[in-house]
């Protein structure tokens, strides 16, 4: 069922995992939810991916890019796809 | 069976006939969060299927009732995961099919559709209200085996309360 490109590694109701779904939003993304463990012990999936347990994490193949940590994420995705718009670098 | 229900003396709860999807009938599609031993994405009956030559459905009571257990305990006795890709559904939460799947030692083996609201069993009219649950139903204990187009194989949908599929008749079809 994987069509998107993006997969989203998520906690329900996590705060930092849905700032990155209104960041995906904001750019009309179409991405992938994947619900993982509330235990952070359990997480082996994302533990695989990205090096570290911590959600949220992105894979993202459009670019190759993995990576985990909201603020990382949406400054990548405001720099991949946020095309003349402020960036975390500066402006764009 | 393993519940000694074969024995029992006095009549059980006869359900009323249901127009259920038939053999040679394409089986309904739907998406509902599919569980697996790691995480939870939505995935729909069809792309399981367009990825397995046969699929075996499992409608079951919501985890932690007894049939549960015993339906989950003897798909897994009779690994039929070597045989088909086996997916489960019941009005349980991904949280609790992650429970099921590990207390049943099936995790890898097996995934669950998690289907709060019962619409994969009304689009199948297999729904039904669960006595003394008020505003609960669940589906009638269903197995349908599916090949990769989603054409019923196989179907057997329980006709009393509770009930449970011929195992050896569900493992012809694999």
């Amino acid at each position: 069922m994987s069509e998107s490109d993006i997969t989203l590694y998520r906690l329900q109701a996590c705060p930092f995992c849905e700032r990155v779904v209104r960041k995906l939003n904001e750019y009309g993304l179409d991405y992938q939810s994947r619900f993982v463990e509330p235990m952070h012990a359990d997480r082996d999936v994302v533990k695989r991916l990205s090096g570290k347990r911590t959600v949220p994490a992105i894979v993202d193949e459009n670019t190759g890019v993995t990576m985990s940590e909201s603020a990382n994420i949406v400054a990548y995705l405001e720099r991949t796809y946020g095309e003349g718009e402020e960036t975390a670098w500066g402006v764009a | 069976m393993g519940c000694g229900l074969m024995d029992l003396d006095f009549d059980i709860v006869d359900l009323d006939p249901v127009d259920h999807p038939e053999e040679g009938d394409t089986a309904p599609d739907f998406t509902r969060p599919l569980v697996n031993d790691e995480f939870w994405e939505d995935e729909s009956l069809a792309s399981v299927c367009a990825d397995s030559d046969r699929v075996v459905l499992v409608f079951h009571a919501m985890d932690g009732a007894f049939p549960a257990t015993y339906i989950w305990n003897e798909i897994r006795d009779r690994a039929w995961h070597e045989q088909a890709t086996v997916v489960g559904v019941s009005i349980s939460t991904p949280y609790e099919h992650k429970q099921l799947l590990e207390e049943r030692e099936i995790e890898g083996d097996y995934r669950l559709f998690s289907d709060p609201a019962n619409g994969v069993a009304q689009q199948y009219s297999i729904d039904m209200d669960l006595d003394g649950m008020a505003g609960v139903e669940e589906p009638r204990p269903s197995v349908f085996v599916l090949d990769s187009d989603r054409t019923i194989e196989y179907a057997w949908v329980a006709q009393e309360w509770p009930d449970f599929p011929d195992y050896d008749e569900v493992e012809a079809h694999l």
